[in-house]
């Protein structure tokens, strides 16, 4: 055996037993938590230092409850157990029970003994069990399964340092065998054993029940297989029954011995009277949608404060520093190009971490899962399910989580759906753009003294956004086919308070992605756009102050308003602006202008982009003292009518195109993942502009 | 002895006795998640608009479909 070989540890379980949890403790990772089946959707790897002289690598899988997977999180498990020779084929297992209920997580478990895995069981979640009054003979438990048990709690760490220890030592498969295969595929099983090598008959088993899923094999392989059970005539269906029900008997003795006391009903009991209420018939909905309600409210309200300190901070910081260094284009594009960047992505910290700390509280709760149930029926009307809501909430953080979150949903129709939808909802990319130009053109009073009216227009884009959804979801609904059965058979995860650590991880790991992510394409895009804003071909930039000049004789203009001219035309005779210009016929009917369509060029690549192109675009073209970006915006003119540029026609316009359009790079790349093709991204793409346009081209119709 | 009743024809508070399933495919799966023939299941609570339903089984709680609970027979 080779030394240097680094020991692989695989955490296997049924969804929300607390995987995450443990890996996070395991190897100092931040992975994602939530108390909801189905919150990691893919593997991801961590090392572990399990003494002072050996690292291990620990791997996180999706929570799946048997071998047989159904949906495309569990393949991805099922794979790594039935691949010997894959990267992430473990040297030993960890299994994650939750040990209040422990009946569910040990299916799993046994299949897996029959893989002659090396495997622990680590009985989580034991601070529960505790208060539920449960008792447990471990060392029973223990010599039944043939295997090591060791208690510990995710939450907290305990018991951590004991699984360690065990891990140390060498493990060695149990000797058990739970399911023994049928005397009349014994043949048939030997056969595939032998032509693959294979180390034990319920491997070859597993071969020949999902040939399908073993794509690590060729063609030719797997054809074989379906031609050995052909001739055999071996019906998967016929044999997956009853091995499920013999090894739920041989789990049910089990238990009957182990457990010395069973768990008191009674503490379920607060979580039941919680149900009364969220999943009442009248209270449920109201107060579903007046947590979404508080939401939006705090993102506006409570941001603002923060947001305009930094706002001013910033602009502060670039006339200082424009006083200071000396003039030049390289100090130029630091006071005009990066500074503003920079202020254009930490001004939305304040509302992005709000949007996090609510997400995650959603999850930690519980109350994610209610959410699912309440609106499984509405949903399934749309052509959705009711799985589809968390990728739609979980879209109002990002578009790409969401879209991997789909994964947990079984029936091809109502994923491919759910994906082509998600990016209607408006994410927090969107939140900035809405943010600026909301504050630019609705006033700041309140409604009834208590509703700002800035949170309900905030709140009506997001609605605009689900609107959308849900309809496009209804239109696909009649045109896609499928006679694949679609299903809902979901845990119902008990209450929990959140571990407020947990909400803090989110928001900082989430915050600091926001920051870095989006910063590095929001500060690249303003470099370049300040190159290509500032240089253009030919002479007329050098020529600009020229024929500014020769035009403006006898106009008796100010020092001030003249290189304010001078300004503006090499603005509109720069790279940027002939851009801008050419796209300046298609967008006219939407109320925008040329400078407006510079900022949808590189809104393309992610939309928060706008706000920094706009900032840099407004401070090329003019030498006004205005800063701040909300300023630079306001002030401003549009020269056909004198009166301000954004007036509340073109700031609706596009506020619902920015609503609706497809406009980010990353978004279509994760789709084309999830739908193996490119197909529906292009689809997507052309649906959601065409839709963004028609919408915008009525809004601003319609108001100015 | 009436016609089959299913986890669907249940009433809330009610608790009954599996004995067989009407949907093969679906079958596998519910027996994963517990539904096994034999166990108890109790009927906790619909959502407000009559689907999908909170059952308990083998010491747990799931949501299932009015579809998905018809397929599973009790005794009666
Ligand atoms: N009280 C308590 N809660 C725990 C414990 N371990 C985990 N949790 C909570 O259980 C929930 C699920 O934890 P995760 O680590 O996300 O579970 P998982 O197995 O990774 O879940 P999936 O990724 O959905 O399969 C979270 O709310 C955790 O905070 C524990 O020992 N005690
Ligand atoms: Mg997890």
């Amino acid at each position: 055996m080779a030394i240097d070989k680094k020991l692989k540890i695989a955490l296997a379980g049924k969804p929300n037993s607390g995987k995450s949890s443990l890996f996070n403790k395991l190897t100092g990772l931040n992975q994602k938590i939530g108390n909801f089946p189905g919150i990691t959707v893919d593997k991801r790897t961590g090392t572990c230092q399990l003494n002072y002289q050996t690292v291990a690598e620990i791997i996180d899988l999706p929570g799946i409850y048997s071998l047989y997977p159904r949906t495309l999180d569990e393949k991805i498990v099922a794979e790594v157990f039935a691949d010997q020779n894959g990267s992430f084929y473990p040297d030993c297992v960890v299994l994650v029970a939750d040990a209040t209920n422990l009946k569910n997580c040990m299916l799993l478990l046994t299949q897996l003994i029959d893989l002659k895995l090396p495997m622990v069981l680590a009985l989580n979640m034991m601070d529960l069990a505790a208060q539920s009054g449960q008792s447990i003979d471990i060392q029973e438990l223990s010599a039944s399964l043939d295997l090591p048990v060791v208690m510990i709690n995710g939450r907290t760490g305990q018991g951590i340092d004991d699984l360690k220890a065990v891990l140390l030592k060498p493990i060695l498969p149990s000797k058990k065998l739970i399911y023994k295969i049928d005397a009349e595929i014994k043949p048939l099983v030997s056969t595939i054993k032998n032509k693959f090598n294979l180390s034990t008959e319920y491997e070859a088993y597993q071969y020949l029940q999902q040939t399908d899923n073993l794509v690590f094999l060729s063609a030719q392989d797997r054809a074989y297989i379906f031609e050995q059970a052909e001739t055999e005539k071996f019906f998967p269906h016929k044999y997956q029954g009853a091995e499920t029900v013999m090894r739920y008997g041989f789990i049910q003795d089990l238990l009957n011995r182990v457990i010395l006391k069973t768990s008191d009903p009674e503490w379920k009991k607060f979580s039941y009277r919680i149900d009364r209420v969220l999943t009442h018939k009248v209270w449920g909905y109201l107060i579903f949608f007046s947590v979404l309600f508080l939401i939006f409210q705090s993102i506006f309200a409570w941001a603002q404060i923060p947001m305009d300190f930094i706002d001013s901070t910033f602009a502060k910081l670039s006339n200082t520093l424009d006083e200071f260094f000396p003039k030049g284009p390289f100090f130029d594009l630091i006071t005009q190009g990066v500074i503003p960047g920079i202020g254009g992505i930490l001004i939305f910290i304040p509302q992005i971490a709000i949007l996090f700390a609510c997400i995650s509280i959603l999850e930690e709760s519980g109350y994610m899962a209610r959410v699912v149930f309440l609106m499984d029926k509405i949903m399934r009307k749309f052509g959705l399910s009711g799985k589809s809501v968390v990728p739609l909430i979980s879209g109002m953080a990002c578009a790409i989580p969401a879209i991997m979150a789909t994964r947990t949903i079984e029936n091809w129709k109502d994923r491919v759906i759910t994906i082509f939808v998600t990016p209607f909802m408006s994410c927090s990319a969107r939140l900035p753009v809405f943010t600026i130009l909301v504050a630019l053109i609705i006033p700041e009073d309140k409604l009834f003294g208590f509703f700002n009216y800035q949170g309900l227009v905030l709140m009506g884009l997001y609605l605009l956004g689900f609107f959308a959804a849900i309809l496009s979801a209804f239109v696909l609904k009649l045109i896609i086919k499928t006679k694949e059965r679609s299903y809902l058979i979901m845990e119902m995860p008990t209450y929990r308070k959140p571990k407020w650590a947990n909400v803090g991880y989110t928001i900082v790991e989430k915050t600091k992605s926001f920051v870095f992510e989006a910063g590095k394409i929001i500060l690249a895009i303003s470099v370049i756009l300040w190159v290509l804003a500032s240089y253009g071909p030919g002479d007329k930039m050098k020529g600009a102050e020229e024929v500014v000049h020769k035009e403006s004789i006898g106009k008796n203009l100010t020092e001030n308003e003249l290189e304010s001219k001078v300004a503006a035309y090499k603005l509109e005779h720069s790279y940027a602006g002939i851009i801008g210009k050419a796209l300046e016929p298609a967008i006219k009917p939407l109320g925008y202008d040329w400078k407006i369509g510079i900022a949808l060029v590189t809104s393309f690549a992610a939309r928060e982009v706008f706000v920094s192109t706009i900032a840099t675009i407004y401070s090329l073209g003019s030498t006004d003292d205005e800063q701040t970006i909300k300023g630079r915006l306001k002030s401003e003119i549009n020269p056909e009518t004198g009166g301000p540029r954004y007036t509340p026609a073109v700031g609706l316009s596009l506020l619902v195109f920015y609503t609706l359009a497809m406009q980010c790079m990353s978004t279509l790349a994760v789709v084309k993942r999830g739908t193996k093709g490119w197909k529906w991204p292009l689809l997507q793409l052309v649906y959601m502009t065409v839709v963004a346009y028609l919408a915008a081209f009525v809004v601003f119709q319609s108001f100015s | 002895m009436g016609p089959k009743r299913s986890v669907a024809d249940m009433k809330p508070g009610e608790t009954a006795v599996i004995s067989d399933f009407l949907d093969d495919n679906l079958s596998t799966k519910l027996l994963e998640m517990g539904f096994l023939p034999g166990t108890a299941v109790r009927f906790n609570f619909t959502a407000p608009l009559g689907d999908p339903v909170c059952v308990s089984v083998s010491g747990y709680d799931l949501s299932l479909r009015i579809d998905e609970a018809s397929t599973i027979v009790i005794l009666n």
